[in-house]
C-alpha cells in the first residue's frame, strides 16, 4: 500500500517536470491556510532553489454552491446570495444581478437610485481597494499601511451601515430600483469623506511610493505584456496596468456613468508597482464621480412603479386592494421573469464581473452563471511566477487582487 | 531569603493556582491567523484600529496552529475545507478553543446546500458561537469575552 506523501506525488505526477521526479527540484505546498493567500487558495509549488519552476493553484476551498443555490430562490430573494461572492464588492455584485433582471424584464429604474447606486459602488470600489491596499503592503512587511487603510475603510462600512443596516452584505440595491431611499443623514456623511479621503492618499503614497523596500519588492515584479493579458482574459486594474485602457464604465456606460466625468488610470511599466499605481489613481478618480453624483442627485422616487415586478409601498396597502394582491403575489410566491436569457456585466474593482441568467418564465431563474474576475486573473498567476523568487510568489498574489467567494463562488 | 526581598517593594500578590493559571490564559490567548471566507474581513477589521482586539490580549494572530490556542472559524466551511481545518485543529496544542464565527460556521446560515459543512461543530468542538451574517467585530468582541469568562471559569482538574 502506497503511504500518504506517495499517493499525493503519483496524484501530482502529469503536472510537474521531469526534475521534480528525480528529486532535482523540490515540491512545496502553500496554503491552503497561509497568510499570504488571501483565503483558502492551494498553491503547489515546484521548487530550484528558491525560484518557482512551476505554480499550480488549486482552487475549490471555498465552493459554496451559489449559483446553484441561486436556482433554488425566487429572483429577488436570490440577490442574497451575490453579496456572499465577492465579499469585497457586495454592492456591486447586486448591481450586476439587478441590472440582468431589469435588462430581461424591461424594468425602468429611476434616476435618483441610479445616482445613489453610482455613488455606493465607488465608494464600495474604493473601500475594496483599501483593503487591497492593506493586506497587499502586510504581505510585503509593511504593517502600518494595514491600520490606515482600514480605519478609513470603517468610514465607508458606516455609510453602508446608514442606509441599510448592515456593514458589508446589504443587499441593498434590489430590482426596480433600491431597498429604500437613504436617510437624510446620508449627503453629510458621503461628503465628510469627499472631504477627509483625498489627504489620506496622499499620506499612503507618501509612505509608499518611495520607500525603497517596497520599491524593491514591486519594481519589474510579474510583468504581463498587454497582449498576455487580453489573451488570458485578465480584466480590471491588472489590464490596465498593462498599457490597455479599457473600462466598462467608459466602454459600454451603464447607470448613468456617461454623464460623469473620470478618466481612466493607465500605466505601461506593467509591473506590480504599475499595479500598485493604478489602483490608487483609481480611488482618486472614485472619488470624482462620487461628488459628481452627489452633487447632481435629483429627487424622486428610488424604485420603480411596475407593480409586477416592484412590491407596493407599505403606505397603500390600508387603502388598495390591487396593492395587497400584488404584495401577496411578490412575497409568496415572487415575480415571474418572461422567458429568455441575459447577459450583464460592469466594472467590479477586480475587473469585468458579468452575470448570465437563463429564466424559463417561472419565479426561479433556470441558470445563474457568474463571470468573475478573480478568476480569470488568476489564471495568469503561474504564468507570472515563474522564474520568480517564492518571496516575489507573495507580492503576485497580493497584486492579482483576488477573493476566492468570486473565484470558488 | 523570602518572596518579598526579591520583589523588593513591589508587594507580593497571593492568589489560588487556579485562578492564576486562568487569568494568564485568558490575557494572552493567540488567535490562529487564517480566514475562511467574508467574515475574515470583519476580523480584520476587530484586529485593526477601531475596534482593537489586542486590548483583549490578541494582538498576536499566529500563521502556524502550533503557536495558537485559539481558532476562529470565520467563514463558510466547504466540504473541501473541512479536512484542512481538523488537521489544523488537531495540529494546536492544548489547551484551545475554538470560536464559530458568523452564521455559516455555526450552522451552515443561507446556503444549506451540497457544498456547505451545516456547522463546523460536525468536525470539531466549539466553545462559543457568534451569529450574524458576517457578525460586527463588536460582536466578535463579545463572543471573545464570552469565551474569556468560560476560561476563567475552568476548573484545575479539567486542565488539559
Ligand atoms: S456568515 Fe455571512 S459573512 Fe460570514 S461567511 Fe457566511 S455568508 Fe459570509
Amino acid at each position: 500500500m502506497l503511504d500518504q506523501s506517495e499517493f499525493a506525488f503519483n496524484e501530482l505526477r502529469h503536472l510537474v517536470t521531469d526534475r521534480a521526479i528525480e528529486g532535482e527540484t523540490m515540491l512545496l505546498n502553500m496554503g491552503p491556510q497561509h497568510p499570504s493567500t488571501h483565503g483558502v487558495l492551494r498553491l503547489l509549488l515546484e521548487l530550484d532553489g528558491e525560484v518557482v519552476v512551476n505554480c499550480f493553484p488549486d482552487i475549490g476551498f471555498l465552493h459554496t454552491g451559489i449559483e446553484k443555490n441561486m436556482e433554488a430562490k425566487s429572483y429577488e430573494k436570490a440577490a442574497v446570495m451575490t453579496d456572499r461572492l465577492d465579499y469585497l464588492n457586495n454592492l456591486g455584485n447586486n448591481l450586476v444581478y439587478c441590472m440582468a433582471i431589469e435588462k430581461l424584464a424591461e424594468l425602468d429604474v429611476p434616476i435618483r437610485a441610479q445616482a445613489i447606486r453610482v455613488i455606493l459602488t465607488e465608494l464600495q470600489r474604493i473601500a475594496s481597494h483599501l483593503v487591497w491596499l492593506g493586506t497587499h503592503t502586510l504581505d510585503l512587511a509593511a504593517i502600518s499601511m494595514f491600520w490606515y487603510t482600514f480605519r478609513e475603510r470603517e468610514l465607508i462600512l458606516d455609510i453602508n451601515e446608514m442606509v441599510s443596516g448592515q456593514r458589508m452584505m446589504t443587499t441593498y440595491f434590489r430590482p426596480g430600483g433600491l431597498w429604500r431611499d437613504v436617510p437624510v443623514e446620508f449627503e453629510d456623511a458621503v461628503r465628510d469623506f469627499i472631504r477627509i479621503f483625498p489627504k489620506r492618499i496622499t499620506e499612503y503614497e507618501a509612505m509608499l511610493n518611495e520607500n525603497p523596500i517596497f520599491l524593491e519588492r514591486t519594481k519589474g515584479i510579474g510583468v504581463i505584456k498587454p497582449e498576455d493579458a487580453i489573451h488570458w482574459g485578465v480584466t480590471g486594474p491588472m489590464l490596465r496596468a498593462s498599457g490597455v485602457d479599457f473600462d466598462l464604465r467608459k466602454v459600454d456606460p451603464y447607470m448613468g456613468y456617461e454623464q460623469y466625468e473620470f478618466d481612466v488610470p493607465t500605466h505601461t511599466d506593467s509591473d506590480t508597482y504599475a499595479r500598485y499605481l493604478v489602483r490608487v489613481e483609481e480611488m482618486r478618480q472614485s472619488l470624482r464621480i462620487v461628488e459628481q453624483a452627489l452633487d447632481k442627485l435629483p429627487y424622486g422616487p428610488v424604485r420603480s412603479n411596475n407593480r409586477k415586478y416592484v412590491p407596493p409601498p407599505r403606505s397603500e396597502l390600508g387603502t388598495s386592494m390591487e396593492a395587497v394582491i400584488h404584495h401577496f403575489k411578490l412575497w409568496t410566491d415572487g415575480f415571474e421573469m418572461p422567458e429568455g436569457s441575459v447577459y450583464a456585466a460592469a466594472e467590479s474593482p477586480r475587473g469585468v464581473l458579468g452575470v448570465y441568467l437563463e429564466s424559463d418564465g417561472s419565479t426561479k431563474p433556470h441558470r445563474v452563471h457568474w463571470r468573475t474576475p478573480s478568476f480569470d486573473n488568476l489564471q495568469m498567476l503561474p504564468v507570472l511566477a515563474k522564474g520568480h523568487l517564492v518571496a516575489d510568489l507573495v507580492a503576485l498574489v497580493g497584486t492579482t487582487d483576488f477573493v476566492l467567494g468570486d473565484i470558488d463562488r | 531569603m523570602g518572596i518579598e526581598q526579591k520583589a523588593g517593594d513591589l508587594g507580593a500578590v497571593t492568589m489560588r493556582l487556579e485562578q492564576a493559571v486562568n487569568w494568564a490564559r485568558t490575557y494572552a490567548m493567540w488567535p490562529m491567523l487564517f480566514g475562511l471566507a467574508c467574515c475574515a474581513i470583519e476580523m480584520m477589521a476587530g484586529q485593526a484600529a477601531k475596534h482593537d482586539m489586542s486590548r483583549f490580549g490578541m494582538e498576536l494572530m499566529r500563521a502556524t496552529p502550533r503557536q495558537s490556542d485559539l481558532m476562529i472559524i470565520s467563514g463558510r466551511v466547504t466540504r473541501k475545507m473541512a479536512p484542512v481545518l481538523r488537521l489544523l485543529y488537531d495540529q494546536m496544542p492544548d489547551p484551545k478553543w475554538v470560536v464559530s464565527m458568523g452564521d455559516c460556521a455555526s450552522c451552515g446560515g443561507i446556503f444549506n446546500n451540497y457544498a456547505i459543512v451545516q456547522g463546523v461543530d460536525e468536525i470539531m468542538p466549539v466553545d462559543v458561537y457568534v451569529a450574524g451574517c458576517p457578525p460586527r467585530p463588536e460582536a466578535l468582541v463579545h463572543g471573545i469575552l464570552t469565551l474569556h469568562e468560560k476560561v476563567r471559569g475552568e476548573k484545575i482538574k479539567t486542565w488539559a
